[in-house]
């Protein structure tokens, strides 16, 4: 079960690190970035089982960290668009000297 | 022979008018001051406060304020009107204070004169104003040396000086530039007393230079005219070469002898070793300077050049003062000269030489100016070779007489220049003023000049009693008096034993003396003599210059006829003191002549004597024969119809091309190798390309390396940081 | 006169009072600045500039106390002050003149009223920065000159290049800022070792006294250090003073700031901060390091590089379009002069290096400043687009014939008596670099000669300059003490050469016993 468990988040994660560096597309990486969140929650939780309850614990204090994170993120991600009408991220390269 | 021993009060002239001496150049930069202050004040129009409010467009008002320089005797200025413009305002004031300040100093050089006739002149009386540059071992003083030789400059320069000022009055008197004009000439009076008085070789070299820059501004005084300009400016340069000369010359001094003090360096340079390569090299170097200002080979190209000038200027200062500083200086520095015979073999040979070229060039030219400047030149050749071979007195001698004939030649030739311009004027012609086909036949209608110029002609050629007689006689008896028995005959130069030099130098002399008679009377011929060939409309319009002109004229021609009769030589004791400028200055050169000579005064033989004068007075007079005999003056033709010349009258005619040679040789090369090597392939290419500006691209260069590892794009850094991790994870489960 | 100065005490607080006055100046004209605010720009600036030419004739006349209070006849340091900075690093605020000071700090002073009414007109932006960046500039050259503390010197040596600088990069001409960066990134290289240097010299007189100190006086005394560092610490110190001079092959920022530099920058960079290179060859390079100076080879080289530097600034000023440029490679001929005179090492060449120096200040200072009201009135410095002004501007003419004379060295003017000096001098010592550098009297004469000939000479040809207008009434102001110094330091330079004279006969003779002292250094350093 334990093996399964970590298998899926390996998938997941990976598949959210290969999501944020192929994608140009500010919400996909972003939800991306989620996805590598949540696989990595998927382990602590697994592992919990081996290793004691500190683990949920983590899993609770990572969602709302990641709840903050998104409304933050986002929001930036909306004010982007309507600076730019785009959320391309290779069209946004104002900062760039 | 040390001034150092006879303090300024004990000399027997402080007692006298002789310790005005500083009043001599104080007065002419006076002069200098007021007339310098006057042209200021009516060339200048004060600008308005704020200079950059209305630029650009041209107000008609330059034209009409100041139409140049152009109304001069030599300009080619438009001209609308027959009435000569208004004489400058302050004409009068300034006609009163150029020759004015000349005048009141010339009265006292006679002074100063005559009461130097009274004492016993063993030592020079050298006047101390002020201290100049005490810096170390150098203690320099700005102090004023009267001696014999210092006396008999000082007379010439103001004396010729003054008559030549009172001409300037009247041939000056409707230029535009009128004070300018004599603000200049009065200090180039104030730098040639300088000169001849200055105690020490540096001050000496104040009017060396000063005299020069005067010279500079003189010749192109009416700078209008581009060629003018480049004269001036030719001039400049040319002399500063010499002066280079003149500059080593006093560090070898300085190095060696430890004083500037023209007594001093006299005192001490006769302790250095005889002939030594020191005091060769210190006599050699001055020379260089000599050559420059003298206009010797191969510095001799400025001189023709500079009768861009007024012809006054001409007169006085490329003629009878300025040019023969040099002739003075070897004169001065004849302490040095004498310890030195291959030096003084030197200045010998290039004088001869010198001597000789100018006067073939002067066989050709049509120019009556240039006729004079390439006789100038080679007057002076004879002088270098007067002091070149120790006789000094002949030099100086020479340089007087000349000085007298020389002057009187420039001035009637600007009296002439100035009946032509007046004539072209009347009729609107733009034909050379100066160009002797475009002259003949004037002795009818300007008859004083014409008789002066003879009188000066017959002196120059060396017919006897006239006083070039004296002064060139003297200087070929003293060639042929030292090829036996004196310090010259024993020395060598490149080889060749000394008296052979000398008997060269001799024969060359005796050649010169020959082309003198003939291409001076041929200038008298084609300018007074045969048919006129001005023109039809000017001819009614020539006529002899006003009374303030040819007053000096007279006055000169007195001289240039019995100038000569200060020194005459045993043989004519009748007519003057037996070699009384001999006796006048040998408290100074004496004792470097007898050096020469060997101790003893340089003896011919009666006979011998007899017959060089004989030889000396017959190659004269077969001179003006040749000349009068081959040259028609009824065949030539104005200028604009005259062909140009072939063979080797053209080459005569531009002067052997030694112009274009230097431009070719020096100038060009100078130019272009600073424009295109030094510049812009060093300066531009080299070290601000390669160095400055290449090191700032290096510099830039790694920046951009560094700046592509920051591009600013999140998803270049996760793939690195994802290598960099998949590398890490690798390398520690690989290991 | 003396009396006077003694009974106000004037020796015991000149030195910081000049220091001090013109940040009062700054702060005075940032006060101006507020209370215009509303003024329109014209009124604003007509009245910046007399402010700042009344505060630079304030600090001239206050200055010139020094010609009087200054005794030529004693030993030590003159007017001297010292007080503690920074205590911990044994920095002390510690400042006193002598000969070579004196003359350049009364140059400094009086050449500023003159660069100020040179820009009289034509600076109308910024005006409050332009003066205010002046005066900083003046503290800057002033405390070079002074300082006795080698912190203090590198500070001051720092202080003067920003407000350069920015003179050039914001008032300058179409290529400003090339001009300016390059200045600033010259300049500063060569001084950052300098800093090194220091900061080494620091320490070594740390570990000889037990306390931190960076006093000149001290460091000169007791700093004792062997052959090899001595060397490597006069190439920094050389290297930085090179730079400024500037000595051939470091001259090329000289020429674009030169060129690009307002009036007044342009005079204040050739009449001052270029004496500040062979003030401290003087001062610093070679009482510090007299062994490594006076070490044949490295003596040999910048004896070299001056030869070098007065034949080839000479020969490149010849072939100049722009009559300003020609300036400039002047000022490098004319530098090498001083070197060459310093490097000679006899009394005679040292003062007249001193004296060059000096006239340089003058006579290139009024070149740049007669080339300015040119500028103005045509707004070209080509040479080609002018020709026979002399007819339109007798007065121009006249005065600038007289100071390019002074710069060709004619007898008479000022420039004769110091080129004169130094080569005599030079000669007894250099006789081959002396003749060599003798010819550059045909050079000089041909290149000013000629530009001259090109600019006032020949043919009024073209009509756009017949509309110039002559000289107005400030102008002639400016130049006539300009004149005058011209004539009376060629006519009677003895008083100028008598302030100097202690210091350049100390520094031959201390330099020539110091170095023979030491005469291992040169066998060490030709190995």
């Amino acid at each position: 079960m334990l093996v399964e468990a970590l298998a899926l988040s390996a998938v997941l994660f990976s598949i959210g690190v290969i999501g944020v560096l192929t994608r140009r597309n500010a919400i996909i990486i972003f939800m991306c970035v989620e996805l590598m969140l949540n696989a990595v929650n998927l382990s602590f939780v697994a592992l919990s089982k081996l290793y004691g309850a500190a683990g949920q614990v983590f899993v609770v204090f990572t969602m709302t960290v990641a709840a903050a994170e998104a409304a933050v993120g986002l929001a930036i991600i909306i004010a982007i668009f309507r600076h730019v009408k785009t959320v391309n991220l290779q069209n946004i390269n104002l900062l760039k000297g | 022979m040390n001034p150092a021993l006879i303090p300024e009060g004990a000399h027997p002239l402080a007692a006298t008018v002789a310790r005005f001496v500083w009043l001599l150049p104080l007065l002419p930069l006076l002069g200098f001051l007021i007339n310098g202050t006057l042209a200021m004040l009516g060339a200048a129009k004060v600008g308005p406060a704020d200079p950059s409010a209305d630029h650009g467009h041209g107000h008609g008002d330059a034209h009409a304020q100041d139409d140049a320089h152009g109304h001069g005797v030599n300009g080619h200025g438009a001209h609308d009107d027959h009435h000569p413009p208004p004489r400058h305002k302050f004409a009068g004031i300034v006609s009163l204070i150029g020759p004015g300040v000349l005048l009141a100093a010339f009265g006292l050089a006679v002074a100063c004169f005559l009461a130097m006739r009274g004492v016993e002149m063993e030592h020079p009386y050298v006047v101390t104003l002020f201290q100049w540059m005490p810096v170390g071992d150098l203690h320099l003083d700005a102090s004023l040396l009267l001696d014999p030789l210092s006396m008999t400059m000082v007379l010439v320069v103001t004396g010729v000086g003054m008559l030549i000022h009172v001409f300037s009055v009247g041939y000056m008197q409707d230029d535009p530039g009128y004070p300018r004009y004599f603000a200049y000439l009065n200090l180039f009076v104030f730098f040639m007393l300088t000169l001849v008085l200055g105690a020490s070789y540096p001050l000496l070299f104040v009017g060396w230079e000063g005299v020069g820059l005067c010279s500079y501004l003189l010749i192109g005084f009416w700078f209008s005219e581009k060629a003018n300009a480049d004269a001036g400016k030719k001039a400049f340069i040319v002399n500063r070469i010499g002066d280079f000369g003149f500059l080593v010359a006093m560090f070898l001094m300085f190095a060696n002898l430890g004083t500037l003090d023209i007594g001093r360096v006299a005192a001490k340079a006769a302790e250095l070793p005889f002939g030594g390569v020191v005091i060769t090299a210190m006599a050699l170097f001055l020379f260089l300077g000599c050559t420059g200002k003298s206009a010797q080979i191969p510095l001799h190209v400025w001189l023709p050049d500079a009768m861009a000038g007024p012809t006054p200027v001409s007169a006085l200062i490329h003629a009878a003062t300025m040019v023969t500083a040099g002739v003075y200086l070897v004169a001065r520095a004849s302490g040095i000269f004498s310890m030195a015979p291959v030096a003084q073999l030197t200045v010998a040979s290039v004088g001869a030489l010198t001597a000789l070229v100018a006067a073939t060039i002067g066989l050709k030219q049509w120019d009556i100016k240039k006729v004079l400047a390439y006789s100038t030149v080679s007057q002076l050749g004879y002088m270098f070779v007067g002091v070149g071979v120790g006789a000094y007195t002949a030099g100086i001698f020479h340089l007087v007489t000349h000085a007298f004939f020389k002057a009187l030649l420039f001035l009637g030739s600007g009296s002439v220049i100035f009946a032509m311009h007046a004539a072209y004027h009347h009729t609107h012609n733009h034909d050379d003023a100066q160009d002797m086909r475009n002259m003949g036949g004037l002795k009818q209608y300007m008859p004083i000049t014409f008789y002066l110029m003879w009188i000066a002609t017959l002196a120059i050629a060396g017919i006897p009693l006239f006083s070039g007689f004296f002064s060139k006689d003297e200087i070929l008896a003293s060639v042929f008096a030292r090829v036996s028995h004196s310090t010259l005959a024993e020395s060598s130069l490149l080889g060749i034993p000394g008296s052979t030099v000398l008997l060269i130098v001799y024969g060359i002399g005796l050649a010169v003396a020959l082309l003198t008679a003939i291409y001076m009377t041929r200038m008298m011929l084609y300018t007074f003599h045969g048919p006129n060939r001005t023109g039809e409309g000017e001819r009614p319009h020539l006529t002899e210059a006003p009374w303030v002109m040819t007053g000096p004229l007279v006055v000169l021609g007195v001289l240039a006829a019995i100038g000569g009769w200060i020194n005459v030589p045993e043989l004519l004791g009748a007519i003057g003191p037996v070699g009384g400028l001999e006796h006048f200055l040998e408290p100074v050169v004496g004792q470097a002549s007898l050096r020469t000579t060997l101790g003893a005064p340089p003896h011919v033989a009666h006979q011998t004597e007899l017959l060089l004068v004989g030889a000396a007075i017959a190659i004269a007079i077969t001179g003006i024969a040749i000349a009068v005999w081959r040259l028609k003056p009824a065949a030539l033709v104005p200028k604009k119809e005259a062909p140009a010349s072939t063979g080797i009258s053209r080459v005569l005619e531009n002067k052997y091309f030694v112009d274009e040679g230097y431009d070719a040789a020096f100038v060009q090369p100078t130019v272009s190798v600073s424009r295109a090597v030094l510049w812009k392939g060093f300066d531009a290419g080299i070290i601000d390309g390669l160095f400055v500006n290449g090191s700032a691209l290096l510099a830039r260069a790694f920046g951009w390396l560094g700046s592509q590892l920051q591009t600013g794009q999140v998803g270049t850094y996760a793939w690195v940081l994802l290598i960099g991790v998949i590398t890490l994870l690798g390398a520690f489960t690989l290991r | 006169m003396t009396a006077f100065l003694s009974s106000i005490n004037y020796n015991a607080w000149i030195l910081p009072a000049l220091l001090l006055l013109p940040i009062v100046g700054a702060l005075g004209l940032w006060v101006h600045a507020l209370l215009s605010a509303k003024d329109p720009a014209d009124k604003r600036w007509r009245e910046v500039r007399v402010l700042a030419f009344a505060f630079f004739v304030v600090e001239a006349l206050i200055s010139l106390g020094l010609w009087w209070s200054f005794d030529p006849a004693a030993a030590g340091w003159q007017a001297a002050v010292d007080l503690p900075w920074i205590p911990q690093w044994g920095v002390r605020f510690s400042v006193g003149i002598d000969g070579i000071a004196l003359t350049l700090i009364l140059l400094t002073t009086l050449m500023m009223p003159l660069a100020v009414l040179g820009s009289w007109t034509s600076i109308r932006t910024k005006p409050h920065a332009y003066y205010t960046l002046l005066m900083l500039l003046t503290v800057g050259m002033l405390g070079v000159f002074v300082s006795l503390d080698l912190v203090l010197f590198y500070v001051m040596w720092e202080i003067m290049l920003v407000p350069m600088y920015l003179v050039i990069g914001v008032w300058g001409g179409e290529r400003r800022l090339y001009a300016a960066i390059k200045f600033f990134i010259y300049t500063m290289l060569g001084s950052l070792l300098m800093l090194v240097a220091i900061l080494y010299l620091g320490s070594a007189a740390s570990q000889a006294g037990g306390v931190p100190t960076f006093s000149y006086d001290y460091i000169l005394n007791n700093v004792r250090l062997d052959p090899t560092t001595t060397l490597w610490l006069f190439g920094a110190f050389a290297l930085a003073f090179a730079v400024k001079v500037p000595m051939f092959p470091f001259h090329t920022w000289l020429p674009d700031a030169h060129v690009e530099a307002p009036t007044a920058g342009s005079v204040i960079l050739a009449s001052i901060m270029l004496k500040m290179g062979t003030f401290g060859f003087v001062r610093f390079a070679l009482p510090l390091f007299p062994s490594a100076a006076m070490n044949p080879t490295v003596r040999s080289l910048i004896i070299a590089l001056a030869v070098i530097g007065i034949v080839y600034g000479a020969l490149v000023a010849l072939v100049q379009p722009d009559f300003k440029k020609l300036v400039a490679y002047s000022s490098v001929s004319h530098l090498g002069f001083v070197m060459l005179g310093i490097f000679a090492l006899t009394t005679e060449s040292v003062q007249g290096a001193l004296m060059v120096n000096i006239n340089h200040g003058v006579s290139t200072g009024a070149l740049f400043l007669l080339v300015g009201m040119l500028y103005e009135r045509r707004h070209t410095r080509m040479i080609e687009d002018y020709g026979g002004i002399a007819k339109v501007v007798p007065i121009f003419a006249t005065v600038l014939t007289i100071v390019s004379l002074s710069s060709i060295g004619v007898p008479g003017t000022n420039g004769f008596i110091g080129e004169f000096l130094v080569l005599v001098g030079s000669y007894k010592t250099q006789p081959v670099a002396a003749v060599i550098s003798a010819t550059a009297v045909i050079f000089a004469a041909a290149y000013l000669l000629w530009a001259l000939q090109r600019i006032i000479y020949n043919k009024l040809s073209k009509p756009e300059n017949e509309g110039i207008k002559d000289l107005n009434w400030r102008e002639i102001g400016l130049l006539v003490p300009i004149l005058a110094a011209i004539v009376w330091m060629g006519v009677y330079p003895k008083p100028v050469l008598e302030k100097t004279e202690m210091a350049a006969r100390r520094l031959v003779t201390y330099v020539e016993a110091t170095s023979a002292n030491t005469p291992q250094t040169a066998s060490n350093s030709a190995r």
